[in-house]
C-alpha cells in the first residue's frame, strides 16, 4: 500500500486531521533538509513535500522563489536529492512528495525519474504546471512504478473539471485556497462551503487545503472543510531568517507543532 | 494529446488556477474569429489607427549593391508604435473587451510590446501594467518613460536574470491572483494554448499582405522570406501564409550574441533541447539539470530562452530554416541598411537583415527576397552607439 493511503487510513481511523509540511530541498543544504524532515515528523507533521528547486518556479511567491535561488545557488540538484531521500528512507516511513516542475522530470527522463522516485521511497509528485490535460504524458510511468501524481485544483475549476481531475486523482487532493501563488495571505475570500460540498459530492479521497496557511488562526478556520491543511511558505521563511542551521530545524519543528497542536484542537 | 499542439510541441502546461480562464479565451477567441462585427473592427483599427496595410517595399539599392535577388522589405517599422506588436496588441485588446475585462497585463523586454499593450489600453480605456525585468528597464527607459506617458504601470521585476523570461514568470504569477478581471496580453507566439495560436492569427496579416502586394508588384511568390526569432511573432506572421507554398524557403535569424560557441547567445533553435516552461513545450537554452539558462543578446527582444511551439515545430520538420546572427553582424546589417536604403531597423529586425545578406549571396536575380522589417531603430541608437564606442549625450 502506498505511504500516503496507509496514512490517511490511519489518520481516519483515529479521528485526525493531516498537517503536511513543505521545505525547499537544498535550502541551506542537503544535510539540514534531511534533518529538517525528520524534526517535522517529530513534531506532527503527518506528510512532508520536498521542493525540488527550479530557475522559473511559476507557482510560486517570492519566499519560496528565494529558497528556490538559495538552494541553485548551493548546487543542488534530483541526484543528490534523491540519494538524500535514499538515505532518510532508512530512518522515517512518513510518505514523502515531491512538489517539482515539469522541466525537472523531463530534463531526468520520465522512466528513469518515476523509477529512481520508487527506488528511493518517494510517494508522490505534485506537478503545478502538469495539469490534467497534460498528465497522460506521465500517467504510464505513474501506474508502472506506483509512484501517485497528486492532483490540484483551485477556486477557479469548474464543477466539470473537479469531475476529470478527481477521477483520475490518487493519494490526497491538493485543494488551492485561493487565487494567486504560493505565499502568506492576511484572508481568504473563497467560499470553502460550496468549493467542498461539491467535492465531498464527487469524490472519497482526502482533501487537503494549501496556499497561504501560515498560524494556528489560518489552522482553526480551515480545518472543518478539508483532511489536512498544507503549510509552506511559512516554514521556508523560518528556515530563511534562522540564524544557524541548529536554529533553522528548531524553529520549524516549535511551528510545526503550533499548527499540529491548532489542528488537533 | 491536449490542445494547441503544432506536431509534439505547444500543450497547455499551466497551473489549475489559469485553465479555466485559459479555456474561456479558447472559447471566445473562436467565435470571436467567425464573427463579421470582431472582424470588421479590428480591421478598421488596424487600417486607420495602425496604419495598415504596412508598405511592401522595393529596396533597388541594396539589390544591386548585393547583386543578386530583387529585395523588398516589408516595412511593419512604419506601424504605429514602430513595430508589429500593435497587429497582436489590437487583436488582444478587442477581445479582452468583448470578454468583458477592464484591466490587461503584458510582459516585455525591448519594451516594444509594452508600449503596443499601454497604447491599446490608453485606446480602449482598459487599465494597463506592463512586467519588465530591471536589466531592461535600464536598457530601455526611454520606452518605460513612454508606457507612464501612455497611463500604464510598469512593473520593475528582480527575480532571475532581470529581463523577459523574468518578466514571462512575473506576468503569470500576476495573472494568476487576478484571472478574474484581467486579460493577459501575451506578447510573441508563446505561453500555453491558445496564446500561440491567437497571436499567430493576428501576426498573420503581414504574410496576407505581402502575398497580395508581391502579386501585385511581380506576378509571382517570393523565393525566400526573412524575419527575425525570438519568441518568433513577427517571423510567424511573416510565415503563416507561405507555409503551404513550399518553393518559398522560410528563413529565421535568431540571436546568437558573441557567437554560439561562447556561453553568452540565445540561440534556442541551434542550441536548444526539448523542454517546458511558460505553458509550452518547445526548444529551451537549459543546463543538465532542466534549468533555463541566462541568455544574452544586444537585442532585448530577441534575449529570450526559448522559442514559439509553432516555430520548433516547423524546425524538427525542416520546413523554416533558422540560423544564428551574431551582435555583429547585426550591427553591421543596422548600419549597413541605414546607409544604403535610409531606413534605420530595429536591432532585432538587424538580425534578418544579416541573415538576408549571407542567403542572397546564394541566389540569382531571378529570385525574390522579402526581408520583414519588424520594427524601427530609433530606441537602438544608444546602444549602438555604445557597442561602437561612440559617446552621446542621451
Amino acid at each position: 500500500m502506498n505511504r500516503i493511503d496507509l496514512k490517511f487510513k490511519q489518520l481516519k481511523e483515529n479521528n485526525q486531521k493531516a498537517l503536511v509540511t513543505f521545505l525547499s530541498a537544498g535550502d541551506p543544504s542537503l544535510d539540514v533538509t534531511r534533518e529538517t524532515i525528520l524534526e517535522m515528523e517529530r513534531c506532527g507533521a503527518s506528510v512532508v513535500e520536498i521542493g525540488v528547486p527550479f530557475s522559473d518556479p511559476i507557482a510560486e511567491g517570492p519566499v519560496i522563489q528565494r529558497a528556490n535561488v538559495r538552494a541553485l545557488k548551493g548546487g543542488v540538484n534530483l541526484d543528490k536529492i534523491m540519494d538524500m531521500v535514499e538515505g532518510l528512507r532508512e530512518e522515517t516511513d512518513i510518505p514523502l512528495v515531491y512538489l517539482m516542475y515539469f522541466n525537472s522530470i523531463l530534463s531526468y527522463g520520465i522512466d528513469r525519474f518515476f523509477k529512481r522516485c520508487k527506488e528511493v521511497g518517494i510517494d508522490g509528485v505534485i506537478i503545478p504546471d502538469l495539469p490534467y490535460e497534460e498528465s497522460d504524458e506521465i500517467y504510464e510511468y505513474t501506474e508502472k512504478y506506483e509512484v501517485y501524481q497528486i492532483s490540484m485544483v483551485a477556486p477557479t475549476s469548474t464543477k466539470e473539471r473537479m469531475k476529470n481531475i478527481t477521477d483520475k486523482a490518487k493519494g490526497f487532493l491538493y485543494c488551492v485556497s485561493s487565487l494567486g501563488v504560493t505565499g502568506i495571505r492576511k484572508e481568504f475570500k473563497t467560499n470553502f462551503n460550496s468549493m467542498f460540498d461539491t467535492l465531498n459530492s464527487l469524490s472519497d479521497i482526502p482533501k487537503c487545503i494549501g496556499f497561504g496557511i501560515s498560524t494556528p488562526d489560518n489552522i482553526r478556520s480551515l480545518k472543518p472543510y478539508a483532511d489536512g491543511l498544507i503549510v509552506g511558505s511559512a516554514f521556508v521563511k523560518r528556515i530563511e531568517e534562522g540564524k544557524t542551521d541548529e536554529d533553522k530545524i528548531k524553529s520549524v519543528g516549535e511551528l510545526t507543532k503550533e499548527l499540529y497542536d491548532a489542528l488537533c484542537e | 494529446m491536449s490542445k494547441g499542439r503544432f506536431g509534439n510541441y505547444g500543450g497547455q502546461y499551466a497551473p489549475e488556477t489559469l485553465m479555466k480562464v485559459l479555456d474561456e479565451i479558447d472559447r471566445e477567441y473562436n467565435i470571436a474569429k467567425e464573427d463579421p462585427e470582431f472582424k470588421k473592427e479590428l480591421e478598421f483599427y488596424l487600417n486607420e489607427y495602425a496604419g495598415r496595410p504596412s508598405l511592401l517595399y522595393y529596396a533597388e539599392k541594396m539589390t544591386k549593391d548585393l547583386g543578386g535577388p530583387k529585395i523588398y522589405l516589408k516595412r511593419e517599422d512604419l506601424n504605429h508604435t514602430g513595430s508589429h506588436k500593435i497587429n497582436n496588441v489590437l487583436g488582444q485588446a478587442l477581445l479582452a473587451k468583448r470578454m468583458g475585462k477592464k484591466r490587461i497585463i503584458a510582459e516585455t523586454g525591448a519594451g516594444q510590446h509594452g508600449v503596443a499593450a499601454a497604447t491599446a489600453a490608453a485606446l480602449f480605456g482598459l487599465e494597463c501594467e506592463v512586467f519588465m525585468g530591471i536589466t531592461d528597464m535600464e536598457r530601455q527607459s526611454l520606452n518605460v518613460f513612454r508606457m507612464n506617458l501612455l497611463g500604464a504601470t510598469v512593473t520593475g521585476v528582480e527575480s532571475g536574470t532581470g529581463t523577459l523570461k523574468d518578466a514571462c514568470n512575473e506576468a503569470m504569477r500576476a495573472w494568476a491572483a487576478r484571472a478574474d478581471d484581467t486579460f493577459y496580453v501575451l506578447g510573441s507566439v508563446m505561453g500555453p494554448h491558445p496564446f500561440p495560436t491567437i497571436v499567430r492569427d493576428f501576426q498573420s496579416v503581414i504574410s496576407r499582405e505581402i502575398k497580395e502586394q508581391i502579386l501585385k508588384k511581380e506576378g509571382r511568390l517570393p523565393s525566400a522570406v526573412v524575419a527575425c526569432v525570438g519568441g518568433g511573432s513577427n517571423a510567424m506572421g511573416a510565415f503563416y501564409n507561405f507555409i503551404e507554398d513550399k518553393e518559398v524557403r522560410l528563413i529565421g535569424a535568431e540571436a546568437a550574441g558573441d557567437g554560439v560557441d561562447t556561453e553568452r547567445h540565445a540561440a534556442t533553435i541551434t542550441k536548444g533541447t526539448e523542454g517546458v516552461l511558460h505553458g509550452m513545450k518547445s526548444l529551451f537554452l537549459q543546463d543538465e539539470n532542466g534549468g533555463i539558462m541566462p541568455v544574452y543578446s544586444i537585442s532585448a527582444g530577441l534575449d529570450y530562452p526559448g522559442i514559439g511551439p509553432e516555430h520548433a515545430h516547423l524546425a524538427k520538420t525542416k520546413r523554416a530554416e533558422y540560423y544564428p546572427i551574431t551582435d555583429k553582424e547585426a550591427v553591421d546589417a543596422f548600419c549597413y541598411l541605414t546607409k544604403t536604403e535610409g531606413i534605420i531597423p530595429a536591432i532585432e529586425s538587424s538580425h534578418a537583415v544579416a541573415q538576408a545578406i549571407k542567403v542572397a549571396k546564394d541566389m540569382t536575380k531571378d529570385d525574390i527576397m522579402v526581408i520583414c522589417i519588424s520594427g524601427r531603430g530609433d530606441k537602438d541608437v544608444y546602444s549602438i552607439a555604445k557597442y561602437m564606442g561612440v559617446e552621446i549625450n542621451e
